[in-house]
């Protein structure tokens, strides 16, 4: 067993696992933080998304003990309270999810695609940033349509 | 994926002497998919994302010296290599996708030398020289065939020097679901001497196209490259591609990387 520390939403965590654990199963598994989900499990599908020190990464493909006292941030944190974080409310309003499996990964892409390119993000841009997500429901359309929206809405929003 | 110890290095030393018969960790990308498909087992892994002396990128003004830790994400937006071999930076952004590039790193996928990675064809066009724990090797001396290269058990990538070229492009025919390349060519001129690497389409891995090199060291135009074709009989065929169809896409990324 290893010990790991890091903060996770804005909360310091640790606790004794397996050197084998991924981030996502320690973060599932260890914190119920049930949010990320476990979609193709080959780092592919982008369900499992989560921010590791501001920037996305995959957590199925990812140990935790490697990100060992760095900063996550998973989908429970970027709500504040009952307010939905403004890429969430984008989604929510352009009906940018079906069966919503992938939504999580989709709206942590999301907000990382608007930290590295900025608020005023075209079609061609979101749809090749979406690169690392897969929507079994195949419904791009509309979240490309959110996450355009959304971009903006962050702007006149304060930073995660 | 199987049991192991992890320790997480503090210097390069410290990970030389602590890794025995294990496997270095870098961003993971290749090596954790390998041990959940317990594909690889090792026993024991090193964990270099905590080497401070493994990171960063610098430049002397004719050698660019990217450090093994550093990530895709930092090549691709890196100003000091945007300016000193500014396609080297383009090939770092197209490499899989944006998660992948901010886990991933130089050092990681040189080592694993996957017969479809993008930077091995830049390591060889461009010359440049490998720099592990012990020694220095050149890129010509490096690459050893499908997942195999020069370095002994143990042995570590610290860093990786390029030499400035005068040019140096890459172009690809990814495969639309893994993002690796069905063929990815790179070629850097420097002076009158030109490279071709070839990578995703070698039966042994990633290598130089020297008929292709002749051609464009006499004229360096894609014009050049007319007529000129690679026999099937070294490329790989599998369900993504046959072999005549990937040696048929070498010479039509050669022209696209030349500018046509």
């Amino acid at each position: 067993m290893t010990k790991v520390s890091m903060t996770v939403n804005g909360k310091a965590v640790s606790a004794e696992i397996e050197p084998r654990t991924l981030l996502v199963q320690f973060l599932r598994d260890h914190l119920r933080l049930t949010g990320t989900h476990v979609g193709c499990d080959t780092s592919q599908c982008g369900a499992c998304m989560v921010h590791v020190d501001g920037r996305a990464v995959k957590s199925c493909t990812t140990l935790a003990v490697t990100v060992d006292g760095s900063h996550v941030t998973t989908i429970e944190g970027l709500a504040k309270g009952d307010k939905l974080h403004p890429m969430q409310e984008a989604f929510r309003e352009h009906h940018g999810l079906q069966c919503g499996f992938c939504t999580p990964g989709m709206i942590m892409s999301a907000v990382d695609i608007v930290n590295r390119k900025g608020h005023n993000l075209d079609e061609a841009t979101i749809r090749h940033e979406l690169e690392g997500n897969i929507c079994r429901c195949t419904g791009y359309h509309n979240i490309v349509k959110a996450i355009a929206d959304g971009a903006k809405h962050m702007a006149s929003t304060p930073a995660e | 994926m199987y049991a192991f110890t992890h320790h997480s290095a503090t210097s390069i030393a410290d990970a030389v002497k602590s890794v025995g018969e294990g496997k270095y960790l870098a961003g993971g990308h290749t090596l954790v998919p390998t041990m959940k498909q317990r594909l690889a087992m090792p026993g024991n892994i090193v964990d270099l994302n905590k080497v401070a002396e493994l990171k960063g990128v610098s430049d002397n003004g004719g050698v660019l010296t990217v450090k093994a830790m550093t990530r895709h994400y930092e090549v691709e937006n890196s100003p000091v290599v945007q300016k000193a071999i500014p396609g080297l930076a383009k090939l770092a952004g197209g490499i899989g996708d944006p998660q992948v590039r901010h886990r991933g790193t130089m050092g990681g996928s040189v080592a694993n030398n996957d017969p479809a990675a993008d930077y091995p064809a830049a390591v060889l066009a461009l010359n440049a020289t490998i720099v592990t724990d012990r020694r220095r090797i050149a890129a010509d001396d490096y690459f050893k065939g499908l997942f195999t290269t020069a370095l002994e058990d143990s042995e570590l990538i610290t860093a990786i020097e390029f030499p400035h070229a005068d040019s140096f492009s890459y172009a690809k025919f990814r495969n639309p679901a893994s993002l690796y390349a069905m063929v990815g060519v790179a070629i850097a001129k420097k002076g009158g001497a030109v490279r071709v690497a070839v990578t995703g389409a070698g039966s042994d891995g990633v290598f130089r196209w020297k008929e292709a090199e002749d051609k464009l060291a006499a004229n360096f135009t894609a014009a050049a490259l007319d007529g000129l074709a690679v026999s099937p009989s070294r490329v790989n065929g599998d369900l993504h591609g046959s072999a005549e169809y990937r040696a048929h896409l070498i010479g039509v990324m050669a022209k696209r990387a030349m500018g046509a």
